[in-house]
């Protein structure tokens, strides 16, 4: 019989990852995966600020990477410097000032600054799969419904905006979805693995579909895949659970490149 | 809605049938003059052809008509029940979204297949219906784009630089296209060119811009332009040919291609150099 803890990190993962997997496809198409880093990386900023103010770390964690993003939005308005820079420059500074800031608060070690940085999903509390699953549903159906001005978005801005779709708010709202995945995945995968989540499963669906949409349901199966089974490989192996899922995912995306041909043999038809 | 309203007062656009009209349009944006008092017009039926340099504002103008900018000072009217089908000039499909040409054409609402295929059959297209949009090469992309944009039976079509990436051949065949939907559909066509073959091929009226307009005329007057006629039996450039003809003033623009030595514009084989218009 599998121990309740196992079943609750097991659910929290799967959770994230079918969330992280459609958000991730957006990353991709718009080219954005270091975009997505940065956003993970300011996450330690909001553990050190959350810590301090005596606040939900994860309440912490999504507003600073909700600023974080907004934040590089307008950078991007006021400073004649290239995204690339803007990005290393935000996503580092957040990382140093929040390691700055908890040692200030106590011993950086004593937060489990480990367990921030890589994950520690088999230490979740049945709070916070009700809360990954709340928040993650609604993520969905956020998402669902606003999924076409989103792709349309995507093709061309300016298009979109000619035929009405509300570009604004569909970026912040896509961001403020960002924002919840990073919180959420901090648990699971950490703050350095986050965009990993995101990333490599829409990558390994890219290879297998067709459209859009088949793409981010792919891409949200492989998630779950890939978080279930890498946890347990981290039981069957006792590794750490974090890169375990994230090892997983890459190994899927091998496996999607090797099942290429047969799923182009097989449209081609 | 991102237009701004028609508050013309006492204007009644159904008259003069004007889909479109700005007036008095300035934009300016880190300190330079993009748009300096640029009034421009579109009637049903009519094809509207803006040519000028590049950087001359074509741009800028075609995205405050759509509303996509607000200018500084001027004003777009446009009546709310006039609905405008939108070709970009640039339209990237990247390797990394899966998309096909059908679901393409259903980016902002949801058409059914019949409606899809009639309406790329209107533009040639309708055998790409099941093809991967970053495989099409860049004719058979304007027709989708084309066809995308005759979905929402627009009454008036905006396109800019249609004939981007499109062959020789390809060209004439578009500009055919063009005036074909406009002769079935009846609809006003403001179209961004920098290739002088429109102006003559499929245009009511040309308008040369170069941050004010410079020039607005049926191409026939224009031709006939004794300063127009001395310009193109040069090899001169042919766009700065066409905005100079009417020089009251002096422009400062760089990259501005003389009428004698201008080489780089030119395009042999144009039958414009050829054509003595008399």
């Amino acid at each position: 019989m599998l121990d309740d803890f196992f079943i609750r990190s097991l659910l929290v993962s799967a959770g994230v990852g079918c969330v992280a997997g459609p958000l991730g496809c957006f990353l991709l198409w718009r080219r954005m995966a270091y975009f997505g880093d940065t956003m993970a990386h300011s996450a330690l900023l909001g553990i050190a600020l959350g810590t301090i103010l005596g606040i939900k770390l994860i309440v912490g964690v999504f507003a600073i990477a909700f600023a974080t993003a907004l934040f590089l939005l307008s950078l991007q308005k006021m400073v004649k410097l290239s995204n690339d820079t803007l990005l290393v420059l935000l996503s580092h500074s957040s990382l140093a000032l929040g390691l700055v800031i908890l040692a200030v608060s106590g011993p950086v070690y004593g937060h489990g600054l480990l367990s921030y940085l890589f994950g520690d999903v088999l230490a979740v509390t049945w709070s916070d799969l009700v809360m990954v699953w709340t928040g993650g549903i609604v993520c969905l159906v956020v998402l669902a419904s606003l999924w076409r001005p989103l792709v349309a978005i995507t093709v061309h801005e300016d298009l979109a905006r000619a035929e009405g779709a509300p570009v604004e708010r569909c970026q912040v709202i896509y961001m403020i979805l960002m924002a919840g995945v990073v919180a959420a995945g901090m648990k699971v995968v950490g703050i350095l693995l986050i965009v990993a989540l995101l990333v490599i499963p829409a990558a390994a669906a890219r290879s297998l579909s067709r459209t859009p949409e088949q793409m981010a349901v792919l891409a949200a199966v492989i998630g779950v895949v890939a978080c279930s089974g890498g946890l347990f490989g981290s039981l069957a192996l006792d590794t750490p659970s974090g890169p375990s899922i994230v090892v997983t995912a890459t190994f899927l995306f091998l496996a999607s490149l090797a099942v290429q041909p047969l799923v182009r043999a097989l449209g081609s038809q | 809605m991102y237009w701004h309203p028609c508050t013309g007062q006492g204007r009644d656009l159904t008259t003069d049938s004007a889909l479109v009209e700005v007036r008095g349009v300035c934009v300016r944006r880190k300190g330079r003059q993009l748009l300096d008092q640029v009034d421009i017009r579109v009637k049903r039926g009519e094809v509207v052809t803006l040519i000028g340099p590049n950087g001359a504002g074509k741009t800028t103008l075609v995205r405050v008509l759509l509303g996509l900018m607000s200018p500084d000072s001027g004003s777009v009217y446009r009546h709310a029940s006039v609905s405008v089908g939108y070709v970009p000039q640039h339209v990237q499909f990247g390797p990394a979204m899966p998309i096909s040409v059908e679901r393409m054409m259903a980016l902002t609402r949801r058409p059914s297949r019949t409606e899809v295929e009639a309406a790329l059959d209107e533009t040639g297209s309708r055998y790409l219906i099941d093809a991967s949009a970053a495989d099409l090469s860049g004719g058979e992309l304007r027709r989708v784009l084309l066809a995308r944009a005759l979905l929402r039976s627009p009454d008036l079509l905006v396109l800019d630089e249609p004939v981007q990436g499109v062959d020789y051949i390809g060209e004439a065949d578009l500009y055919a296209l063009i005036a074909d939907i406009v002769a079935r559909r009846g609809c006003g066509v403001l179209m961004v060119s920098h290739d002088l073959h429109i102006v003559m091929a499929a245009t009511d009226r040309v308008v040369c811009i170069n941050h004010h307009i410079c020039c607005t005329g049926v191409p026939q007057e224009i031709v006939k332009d004794k300063t127009f006629q001395r310009l193109f039996s040069t090899r001169a450039g042919i766009v700065t040919a066409i905005y100079r003809h009417t020089h009251d003033h002096e422009h400062d623009l760089v990259g501005t291609v003389s009428a004698s030595d201008g080489g780089s514009h030119a395009r042999s084989g144009s039958p414009w150099e050829h054509n003595d218009a008399g």
